[in-house]
């Protein structure tokens, strides 16, 4: 089975991370712009941090059979930081229509101060004119609130739910973002977010109809395999296969897919510039339709011991 | 009359491009012309995939020879469709600016890879190439393998700017990283003694970690091989790999040491194929 994993800072994950997922199934990524665990001072490291997102990380990728895509934001955290943001805005028009870049995000809000507030809306009106769908990143605290008004501040300034895509949800935000009609994402993330035996009773409950696994792996304590390890145990639990795809891999093609910049076609029959390149013929598809994962030796044991 | 190679980029995309995707371009590069703003070229060089995809650029024997007439070195093979649309918008847009190098900089600092690769394979068509040289240098010092062969193969700007040490970094730093010497432009006419030596030194250190050494080595050391290293070419022809061993006896035929004659005569069959032309560098690089 191919797995999409739409929210991942592989910024800061090694590449064992990538190796391992590979072996897993995951086909491509996608980087949302964030914070970085420690507040920028300047627009000049936002600039090489998106530059890096764009660049060396998609290439990097690249090396292990997985596709990287980005997302290009201002993300709420430092959107407190008035100066900053207000240089970080002039740039993000330049970065937004870098290949690859799949949407706007993770905007929205952190602690929903006035300053969050204005750089979420205008970014909003950023997606608007460039056509692009939008990543929300809803509060850790205060999330019920939070996610509500992400997304009557999304509907007030004419975004298509269908085009905005709404991270970490849980169990209690989950109805109300389906009904209002937006894809609803959630976080496999231990300990904060969601745990995937409750991921499993949410498909159970819900079916998958724009509901979209992630991993959100990061700097902190996460797994990178998030979504592979989810789509085993709902397929272990009785999930059918078929919703099994749409959560894991579909509906984030589909969401993303709307900026013309994620195709299947990417992974399985990537243009032939983009083999010589960027993958350097590094192509999941080898034979057939599926994808064949190399065995690859997952190094990270005492029992390999020999280093060459 | 050579064409120039920006009339050629333009006619080979017309004959490619389906009309809209031409007619896009065609406007954006007017507008370009007329306003070369920072905004407007940034926007262009986004859309230009989208709008025109990533084909591969087709070309014949013949549009290969006008490119080499207008721009002697210019090698467009193996570019793409949107390569060929940013570098054109790139000279659209240089116009009568004269600030080409500060723009080519920036947007080098904040490109994605197909970008870079892009504006890179450029190199030989800008304005004011002498201001250019840093930032292909600084195109070197990536670790993305594709960005580094964009300044390094069938590019003619290296053989033309880099002074020796910068070529002869260039050129171990391809052998480091895997990639191949042989469509380095100029590879033979700027192989000198330091480089012999540099490499040398490498395959020795390769020998030393038991990794393999890559045989095109050896076609920058061979006519510098005085007496002294004509040991090291001897454990080459010795070498369990075909390719090496051939590698080897290419090296003792371009060496200017007497003795190299006497192992290469040893060597039979290869000193054979050299001399009747079915062996050289450029076959065993692509053989291999």
């Amino acid at each position: 089975m191919m797995f999409i994993d739409p929210h991942t800072h592989m910024i800061s994950r090694t590449t064992d991370d990538y190796e391992a997922m590979a072996a897993a199934g995951v086909v491509a990524v996608i980087e949302p712009a964030f914070w970085i665990g420690q507040p920028r001072t300047n627009v000049g490291s936002y600039i090489d941090y998106l530059s890096h997102i764009v660049g060396f990380e998609r290439f990097r990728a690249g090396q292990f059979g997985i596709r990287h895509y980005c997302t290009i934001g201002l993300n709420s955290k430092e959107a407190n930081n008035e100066a900053l943001a207000e240089e970080v805005m002039e740039i993000l028009p330049r970065f937004a229509l870098k290949e690859g870049v799949v949407a706007i995000g993770e905007i929205g809000y952190d602690e929903q101060s006035e300053l969050e507030d204005k750089y979420f809306r205008l970014q909003l009106e950023l997606a608007k004119e460039l056509d692009l769908p939008v990543m929300i990143h809803t509060p850790h605290r205060d999330k019920k609130r939070g996610t509500s008004r992400s997304m009557d501040v999304c509907e007030e300034h004419g975004l298509p739910p269908s085009k905005v895509v709404i991270d970490h949800n849980n169990e209690e935000t989950v109805r109300e973002t389906l009904d209002r009609g937006f894809w609803a994402a959630f976080s496999i993330y231990p300990s904060t977010k969601m745990g995937n035996a409750r991921m499993v009773e949410i498909l159970r409950q819900y079916g998958a109809e724009r509901i979209i696994v992630d991993s959100a792996c990061d700097w902190g304590i996460s797994e990178p395999l998030g979504v592979a390890k989810t789509a085993k145990l709902a397929l272990e639990r009785g999930i059918p296969e078929a919703q099994v795809r749409l959560a894991c891999y579909q509906n984030a093609l589909d969401a993303y897919g709307q900026s013309g910049q994620i195709k299947e076609d990417d992974w399985l029959n990537p243009p032939a510039i983009d083999q010589r390149t960027l993958y350097e013929g590094n192509s999941i598809l080898r034979g057939g339709r599926e994808p064949k994962i190399e065995e690859t030796k997952i190094r990270r044991s005492m029992d390999e011991l020999i280093i060459e | 009359m050579a064409e120039r190679p920006s009339r050629l980029l333009h006619d080979w995309l017309q004959r490619q491009l389906p009309e809209a995707g031409f007619d896009w371009l065609a406007g954006q590069l007017e507008a370009l012309q007329q306003d070369p703003s920072d905004r407007k070229l940034h926007i262009a060089l986004g859309m230009i995939p989208r709008r025109l995809g990533k084909d591969d650029l087709a070309l014949s024997e013949a549009d290969l020879r006008a490119a080499e007439a207008a721009r002697p070195g210019w090698d467009p093979r193996g570019w793409s469709v949107d390569e060929a649309a940013r570098i054109l918008a790139l000279l659209a847009a240089a116009g009568a600016n004269t600030g080409f190098a500060e723009r080519f900089t920036e947007l080098c600092s904040s490109a994605e890879v197909g970008e870079a690769i892009a504006l890179y394979r450029g190199l030989p068509l800008y304005p004011d190439p002498g201001a250019l040289e840093a930032q292909a240098a600084e195109g070197l010092r990536t670790n993305m393998r594709a960005v580094f062969e964009a300044v390094a193969h069938g590019n003619p700007f290296p053989r033309e700017r880099f002074d020796e040490d910068r070529w002869n970094q260039m050129v171990l730093k391809a052998l480091f990283i895997g990639s191949a010497l042989h469509p380095i432009q100029g590879l033979d006419q700027r192989a000198n003694p330091a480089l012999a030596a540099i490499l040398i030194d490498y395959a020795h250190e390769r020998w030393a970690a038991g990794r393999p050494v890559s045989p095109e080595l050896w076609r920058c050391v061979g006519p510098f091989a005085v007496a002294s290293l004509l040991p090291d070419l001897e454990r080459a022809l010795g070498s369990e790999d075909e390719t090496e061993r051939r590698a080897a006896a290419l090296a003792l035929a371009a060496s200017p040491a007497s003795e190299a004659r006497t192992l290469l005569a040893g060597a039979g069959a290869l000193s054979a194929e050299i001399e009747s032309g079915a062996l050289t560098w450029e076959r065993l690089a692509t053989q291999a």
